[in-house]
């Protein structure tokens, strides 16, 4: 009787480990070599460019809120849902904040908390209607995003630079990064450096990352996006769960919204067009699942270096015409969608031909 | 004392008719906006006959207004009613998918020149070129929601970025000028005819989709596959197909709103055309009262409902909202609408009205 | 009260609208045994499970628990599990993006942070001392389906459970997994945990089990020991026909007589699907009434629908009357003039939003194709004529079908089918939830059809149905063909002891 079971454990060694390991982990491996990949190719065929530390740390600078929009994403679609009021918020936040301290003569501390409490009240609402009302989060989400942007024009029309001095001097804040500077063409040594909002990125990815593996919430996350029928009867509140979720989603998205502030330093209807769709191509790329259930902060944050990259390669090649970056972005999104479905369903073919 | 009770329940009976119809919903919305601009400001209604910059005669007005701006939501509702039956879900990419139709149309009908005297090809034929492309993006949304089962709204998030973008591609970028007259008639006005033209393109419309769900099974097989894929399967239907099939639709309606557009102006503008109209569209169906998770739908009510939010946009105008702000507006309607209709709303509320019935009783 | 017994459910009702699930139900489960539940399709079963759960709250009657004096009250699955009652149903209710260890402690672990290494060398004890074949990081989805199930009962074991609730955990396993699973089964059943098992498959009741418990239409029959309960005895108690007073009902149709050298309208032969049957034969000759037939779960829906086309077939060939043809879909058996009322009817056979008119002309109107629809005039005149030939009572055809009885649905599904003149009907469960009046209208018609030339497939849960309308019986257990019965063999003990097969 033992014959059978013996043929099958000992089966193709590469084989089991890629049957052992789990979804999330697999999907973060694509992307990690992906990216790696990617940035080795261009360093080859880009030239000497790539190889500066600082570029690198340009598309930190560049994408530091973006990433923590991402993060927020990759929360609510590990539970198996969407938020794509993200851009609208952080258009709200930068025009509400700009129009505060230059408007009103506020100071820096309150224009953060006035972001915070913003991306809160996103949250909150989206949160309750989607958890508790049981209504479908694109459908609410959608209705927040173009709320978000209607208001940001009824808060101010025309987009202005912001003079505030106190905010200026933290924009131009700038962390040296010790030993990863470059001689530039003059002879001179120049510093590398990163802007405040990097720092902030890194911190939000790692304390997620922590959240999500090492904590209970983090864990039921996973939980309901993997089955909510199961995690209900494994004695997990779903509801409050995933209200959780897009609570978090919406606070970060309020961090992340003074974050891209304090890079351009202005307010203005038009900013983070777009950046909705960022942060889900993003998400996905760094292996989030949309049915939900997988996912990795890491992966995420990996995905928004690899989107900016390929946009770097593909400006750096010539076609620097603003539409392919919207072509590139939606190419590499439909791409990595249909590599999960295809991986997915190879996966459980070979689990269930195991068997 | 009977027969009063009796006259008395025909006549709810009569009522709750009139309520049950769906046409019922989106025309209540109409009257309430109507009721509201007659006390707010009753020159809303005022219609002037006057002549354009062309010489010829139009009429004016915020009626006019409506008409003429609603009817390229009503013909984009059609196309977002079949899909919202068919998946259950809507398709935001038809702001994007207009501007690549816009700009396929200008690029056959300029040919390599972006400002020349004369049409390369007739509007006609450049026309057609439009539709079959819009068709095929619609195919694409179509075929990953059908058989790749991504959900309706993630799919076409696909092409909602990248459209814009591909539009602009498709003419290098450039904006291409048509300074032939007859070709704003489609966006303007026929010579010597007053009405804007877009109205009589909207009833064509509306015309030909009242032929084909006659004369074709179209609204009882999307329905089916809408309602219950399972049991449509068994019944012989292939559900993936009829899903395809609406976007495909969309795609076409989307050609010619896409022409209307373009039309208009003579030329093309990337990022504005078209701007949150997928917004609209998805609002006209569900203030058409058609469940937006799919199943039945009523197409009437659909356009009904097109006219409706157009009256709502015109009258927000009016009262110097500016365009950009509108969508906040919109946005609130929407989640007044969905938590209405969320079933848990639902019966919250019909649990309340029984234990209100039973006090009556009692 | 013995003090042995760790569960005691006493005089339990359930009334749901329109049915009474529950009648004064007992039922009694004891320390360290393995107690089976039985009883066809609305016996009642899972509507008591249900109750004791706490899915469903109970209308009447009490639970006792351990011996204690007072009853006690389940509102919630989360209660029952607090309480000591853990259930593992066929669909796993675990998540399959976690690892073994989380599906193990996830959701009953206080504090908010995660113990990684702790969890895991539980979680490696646990799994060795009950000899499951996983590790403990290993993602859940990569395990085999029995070892899922061996992980949700390991959970349970774990929380301190008293009674283990499986609800037919076996319907998709292998024989090898089954028997693993039966030691698992055995070494709780040491452990003195009281086990209910739920299955349809006899000869798993007798390997395993130590006590049976039958249900019947909401009340309960009986309970037995396993050695006082021959299996012909169990089968003739769940169909609720004493085998001493079986007064032999012999079919009233008669013995089909087939034409000479006719070809059959339908032949199968090694027809096999994905859905886990065994490749079987079959043949229905023109104007035949025959069945399947077999308990729940014995695969007889799943052979018709392999025929229909409705699952993926795998393998075997088709005949129509004598012609090889290929049928991979609904609209290739549609084509061939065969017709299939679905067993589920609200999942596969009603439109629930569409009115009865449309539901009448949809399978008609698919085979016309997309351009040729009926006219209203002529939908009307169609949905007329079937409404009152099969006196369907609805207010009007413009009534969506979900608003109509279960029976005049099943009446609705069946004019649908009927009204694309099918040479070969095929009815699963047909009369499953109807009242008898509506079930013996449909008897009388299905001999009718077949008097007037087609063939006629039944399935039937109720065995005076099947005897009474079908010639021949094709006779399933533990999903393949056991047998095939006509003529002289067709009674009631013959069918019986074919279904029960092993102590004949």
């Amino acid at each position: 009787m033992s014959k059978p079971e013996k043929t099958s454990a000992s089966g193709n060694r590469l084989g089991d480990r890629v049957k052992n390991i789990s979804d999330t982990n697999l999907l973060l491996t694509i992307t990690i070599v992906v990216f790696f990949g990617m940035y080795l190719g261009a360093i080859v065929f880009q030239g000497a460019g790539f190889l500066k530390p600082q570029t690198f740390f340009n598309i930190l600078n560049a994408n530091a809120a973006l990433i923590i929009l991402s993060c927020g994403m990759s929360l609510v679609m590990i539970t198996g849902g969407i938020d794509i009021s993200v851009g609208g918020i952080t258009a709200l936040v930068s025009m509400c904040c700009a129009v505060y301290l230059d408007y009103k003569g506020g100071n820096v501390f309150m224009a953060i908390v006035i972001a915070l409490a913003i991306g809160l009240a996103f949250g909150l609402v989206q949160g309750f209607l989607v958890a508790y009302l049981d209504i479908q989060p694109f459908i609410v989400t959608l209705a927040g995003m173009f709320f978000a942007r209607g208001m940001t024009t009824i808060v101010n029309t025309k987009p202005f630079n912001v003079e505030n001095e106190a905010f200026t001097a933290l924009k131009m804040t700038r962390i040296v990064v010790p030993g990863m500077g470059s001689v530039n063409k003059l002879g001179k040594y120049v510093n590398a450096y990163v802007e405040i909002g990097v720092i902030v990125a890194l911190l939000v990815v790692i304390v997620l990352f922590c959240v999500l593996r090492w904590t209970k919430l983090g864990r039921s996350f996973y939980a309901v996006g993997g089955n909510k029928q199961s995690a209900l009867m494994l004695g997990i509140n779903v509801k409050r769960t995933k209200f959780i979720s897009h609570l978090l989603c919406g606070l970060l998205a309020g961090i992340g919204g003074f974050v891209y502030f304090l890079h351009v330093g202005s307010g203005s209807a038009s900013h983070a067009t777009g950046a909705e769709m960022d942060a889900i191509a993003s998400s996905i790329i760094g292996g989030t699942m949309l049915t939900g259930g997988v996912g990795n902060i890491i992966g995420t944050f990996f995905g928004v270096l690899s989107l900016s990259t390929i946009q770097n390669i593909v400006s750096s090649a010539g076609l620097d015409q603003a539409w392919w970056t919207g072509i590139t972005r939606a190419v590499m999104l439909c791409l990595f969608l249909l590599i999960q479905s295809v991986v997915m369903k190879v996966r459980k073919k070979g689990i269930a031909g195991a068997k | 004392m009977q027969t009063k009770v009796a006259k008395k329940s025909n006549l709810s009976d009569f009522f709750m008719k009139l309520v049950k119809n769906q046409c019922f919903i989106p025309l209540a919305a109409l009257l309430l906006l109507v009721v509201f601009n007659l006390i707010a400001d009753p020159t809303f209604f005022k219609i002037t006959y006057g002549f354009n910059s062309a010489g010829n005669p139009v009429l004016s007005g915020f009626l006019i207004t409506i008409l003429d701006s609603g009817s390229e939501l009503a013909i984009l509702a059609i196309g977002m009613t079949l899909v919202t039956a068919a998946t259950g879900g809507q398709d935001i990419s038809v702001g994007a998918a207009i501007a690549i139709s816009g700009s396929v149309l200008l690029r056959v009908l300029c040919g390599t020149d972006s400002r020349p005297e004369t049409l390369q090809t007739p509007i006609i034929v450049a026309f057609l070129v439009s539709c079959v492309v819009a068709m095929l993006f619609g195919a694409f949304n179509g075929v990953l929601v059908a058989y790749f089962k991504i959900q309706p709204m993630i799919a076409t998030l696909i092409l909602y970025t990248a459209g814009r973008s591909i539009a602009a591609w498709i003419n290098n970028n450039e904006l291409p000028v048509i300074s032939e007259p007859s070709f704003s008639y489609f966006g303007e006005f026929i010579p010597g005819i007053p009405i804007p033209t877009p109205f009589f393109i909207a009833v064509i419309c509306m015309i030909i989709i009242g032929i084909v769900l006659k004369v074709t099974n179209l609204k009882l097989f999307t329905q089916a596959v809408g309602i219950n894929e399972s049991s449509s399967r068994l019944n012989g239907l292939n559900p993936a197909f009829i899903k395809v099939l609406s976007f495909v639709i969309l795609g076409l309606c989307v050609a010619v709103v896409g022409l209307i557009k373009v039309s208009r102006i003579s030329t093309i503008n990337y990022s504005v055309i078209a701007k949150d109209i997928e917004m609209d569209a998805i609002l006209a169906v569900a203030l058409g009262g058609n469940a937006l998770s799919g199943g039945k739908f009523n197409m009437a009510a659909s356009i009904i409902g097109a006219y409706v939010i157009q009256c709502l946009t015109t009258t927000l105008y009016k009262f110097n909202v500016q365009s950009d702000a509108l969508p906040a507006y919109k946005a609130i309607v929407v989640i007044l609408l969905v938590v209405a209709s969320a079933p848990a709303v639902r019966e919250k509320f019909s649990s309340l009205t029984k234990k209100l019935k039973v006090k009556e009783v009692a | 009260m013995e003090n042995n017994i760790v569960l005691k459910m006493r005089n339990i009702h359930k009334i749901f609208p329109g049915v009474r699930a529950l009648q004064g139900v007992d039922f009694t489960l004891r320390k360290g045994e393995i107690h089976a539940l039985m009883g066809e399709n609305g016996a009642g079963k899972s509507t008591l499970i249900k109750v004791l759960t706490g899915v469903y709250g109970k209308d009447e009657g009490e639970i006792f628990l351990d011996g204690k004096e007072g009853a006690i009250a389940i509102h919630s699955p989360q209660d029952a599990q607090k309480l000591g009652i853990s259930t593992v149903y066929q669909e796993i209710t675990l998540c399959p993006n976690l690892s073994v260890a989380e599906n193990m402690y996830i959701g009953r672990t206080d504090g908010i942070y995660q113990n990684w290494k702790k969890m895991n060398e539980d979680t490696e004890k646990i799994l060795k001392s009950l000899d499951i074949p996983a590790k403990p990081t290993q993602q859940l989805e990569s395990c085999s389906i029995a070892v899922q199930q061996m992980i949700a009962i390991a959970r349970a074991v774990d929380m301190d459970c008293k009674v283990l609730i499986l609800d037919e955990p076996t319907s998709s396993l292998d024989e090898q997994e089954v028997a693993k699973l039966f030691k698992l089964m055995r070494d709780l059943r040491e452990r003195g945990v009281g086990i209910i098992f739920v299955t349809h498959f006899l000869d798993q009741v007798y390997e395993v089990c130590d006590r049976i418990t039958v249900m019947r239409d909401g009340k309960l029959v009986g309970e037995y020991a396993i050695k006082d309960l021959p299996r012909v005895q169990l089968v003739s108690k769940m169909l609720g026909k004493e085998l001493d007073d079986l007064s032999d009902i012999k079919g009233e149709q008669k013995a089909y007589q087939k034409e000479e050298g006719a070809v059959p309208v339908f032949e199968a032969e090694g027809l096999v699907s994905d859905a886990g049957i065994k490749p079987f034969d079959f043949h229905i000759d023109k104007g035949e009434v025959n069945g399947f037939t077999g308990l729940l779960g014995s695969g007889r829906s799943e052979c018709v629908r392999a025929i229909f086309g409705a699952d993926r077939v795998t393998g075997g060939t088709v005949k129509v009357k004598g012609k090889a043809v290929k049928i991979s879909k609904p609209l290739d058996a549609m084509k061939n003039g065969i017709a299939y009322l679905p067993e589920d009817r609200k999942v596969d056979g009603i439109i629930g939003d569409l009115s009865v008119r449309d539901n009448i002309i949809l399978a008609q109107q698919v085979l016309r194709g997309f351009f040729k629809p009926f006219s209203k005039a002529e939908a009307n005149k169609i949905a007329d004529e079937y409404i009152s030939l099969l006196s369907i009572k609805t207010a009007s055809k413009d009534t969506p079908i979900k608003s109509l009885s279960g029976g005049n649905q099943q009446k609705v599904i069946l004019a649908r089918w009927l009204f694309t003149h099918p040479e070969y009907l095929i009815l699963d469960e047909p009369t499953r939830g109807i009242d008898v009046g509506t079930k013996i209208d449909i008897q009388k018609l299905v001999l009718k059809l077949a008097s007037e030339g087609m063939s006629v497939t039944f399935i039937s849960s109720e065995m005076d149905e099947m005897l009474r309308t079908c010639s021949r019986l094709v006779v399933m257990r533990d999903r393949r063909v056991v047998g095939e019965l006509s003529g002289e063999d067709l009674n009631q003990i013959k069918v019986m002891s074919t279904i029960a097969g092993g102590d004949k």
